[in-house]
């Protein structure tokens, strides 16, 4: 069970979040929508237990996953290591089998600084899936990529997603990603942000 | 090293022997200043008996155990103070003071404390070297990628993968960069450690010929503990480097 008790968070004197509850059951895709600034990724990062100065509770299961604006690979380990540290109980195959799945067979000795910056972000997303997450976090996965590769990171996403069922929860400021990958949309707006009923 | 660079220091190394050998012929008196190939002779005669290369043995020895000590305690403490402000506050005087404290008085007071012993000469020559360490570390730790730090905790990993495929590469330059100085500044105070009070080693041996005023003997191991140094930092530093920084230019 994936539940958010948010009664509260400051950053100093100033509440960037109200009260913000919500449950994301197994297999359903949750997006969290609203203008830039607003405390989309705040909420993001609590849920993720990045973030642990606020006010409230949160449950969240052991075996999380999270893709990040950037692909956030350890540039100084292999592609393949950078499958395999963060999921120890892979396996080699397994990782060789996850780098195939987003196109990425014949890499596994490269450096992330050798991929292409598309190449580098479908290695954090095969990072992400590797694992077979029960949670799965996605931070504005799609933001300032070029319409095309976009699409294809979008696609990409949506397979993926279709295949291990994770309950995923998806930040984004982009109504038309929300609509095509979310089966439920949060709202945020006012200060502090709380969550519009839908 | 490419082939032009090693001419370069190979020409600049003999430029620094043709320099000896022309001050050696001005000042014309052995007894200050010896012309280099005369110190080969009494060298092979060290290295016969084996006491030279007891004396090398019992100085690298201290260097690597100070060295050691010095770069494991100050890149904790280093890594500490750069993620924590608090601890931050708390020990940067100390780490003030420790820093301007001369070496001497170091040494000093732990033969004095301790005892005119192996477990006083390495204290005293690590507790130099750790202030330096941990303030070249602390830079680093305070650069430390958040995102990082926070795609690691979300994946769960350990401790010790977190330290060693996330933080430690990170600090890598700032490691190198302490290593190098370190490995220098050490094993210059641990010759002045044995210099006062140790009955082995570089240091005591030039202790000795210093007191017999023997210009060449006190040459003989100063030169042979450089070489020993070059070797180290040829042999193991750089290749070690190499290995680390690899993923850069891949």
């Amino acid at each position: 069970m994936i539940r958010a008790d948010i009664t509260s968070k400051f950053f100093g004197k100033q509440q960037v979040l109200g009260s913000i509850e919500f449950a994301i059951s197994p297999g359903e895709t949750v997006a969290l929508v609203g203008p830039s600034g607003i405390g989309k990724s705040t909420i993001l990062r609590i849920m993720a237990g990045i973030d642990t100065q606020f006010e409230g509770t949160v449950t969240r299961p052991d075996n999380m996953a999270i893709v990040f604006q950037e692909p956030t690979l350890l540039p100084w380990r292999s592609a393949l290591d950078n499958l395999l540290i963060p999921r120890p109980s892979l396996g080699r195959e397994a990782a060789r089998a996850a780098m195939d799945r987003v196109a990425l067979s014949g890499r596994e000795d490269a450096f992330p600084g050798q991929l292409s910056l598309g190449q580098q972000r479908r290695l954090a997303l095969a990072r992400a899936f590797a694992g077979s997450p029960e949670f799965l976090l996605m931070d504005e996965p799609f933001v300032s990529l070029d319409a095309e590769t976009a699409e294809q990171m979008l696609s990409l996403t949506e397979a993926l997603i279709a295949e291990a069922k994770p309950a995923t929860l998806f930040v984004t400021h982009a109504r038309s990603e929300a609509d095509r990958l979310a089966s439920r949309i949060l709202e945020l707006s006012g200060t502090p942000a709380r969550l519009l009923c839908h | 090293m490419n082939d032009s660079s090693a001419a370069t220091s190979i020409l600049s190394i003999l430029g620094l022997f043709l320099l000896w050998i022309v001050c050696a012929a001005l000042t014309a008196d052995p007894t200050i200043l010896p012309q280099p190939w005369t110190l080969i002779g009494p060298a092979a005669q060290q290295l016969k008996s084996g006491e030279l290369l007891y004396h090398l043995g019992a100085t690298l020895l201290r260097v690597v155990w100070a060295f050691a000590l010095a770069m494991g305690i100050g890149i904790a403490l280093g890594l500490a103070m750069g993620r924590s402000d608090r601890l931050n506050r708390w020990l940067d005087p100390w780490l003030v003071i420790f820093l301007n404290l001369p070496a001497l008085v170091l040494i000093v007071l732990c033969y004095l404390w301790i005892g005119l012993n192996e477990t006083a000469a390495i204290i005293a020559v690590t507790l130099n070297k750790i202030p330096n360490v941990a303030t070249v570390i602390r830079e680093g730790a305070r650069a430390l990628d958040p995102d990082l730090e926070a795609m690691a905790r979300v994946y769960r990993m350990s401790w010790t993968a977190r330290m060693r495929h996330v933080t430690l590469p990170q600090l890598a330059p700032f490691i190198t960069a302490a290593a190098r100085s370190g490995i220098a500044v050490i094993w210059k105070i641990v010759l002045v450690v044995e210099f006062l009070g140790r009955s082995n080693g570089v240091g005591f041996q030039i202790h000795l010929y210093f007191q017999l005023f023997d210009v060449t003997m006190v040459l003989i191991y100063a030169l042979s503990f450089i070489a020993v140094m070059l070797a180290v930092e040829w042999l193991l530093l750089q290749p070690w480097e190499r290995r680390i920084r690899r993923w850069r230019t891949a």
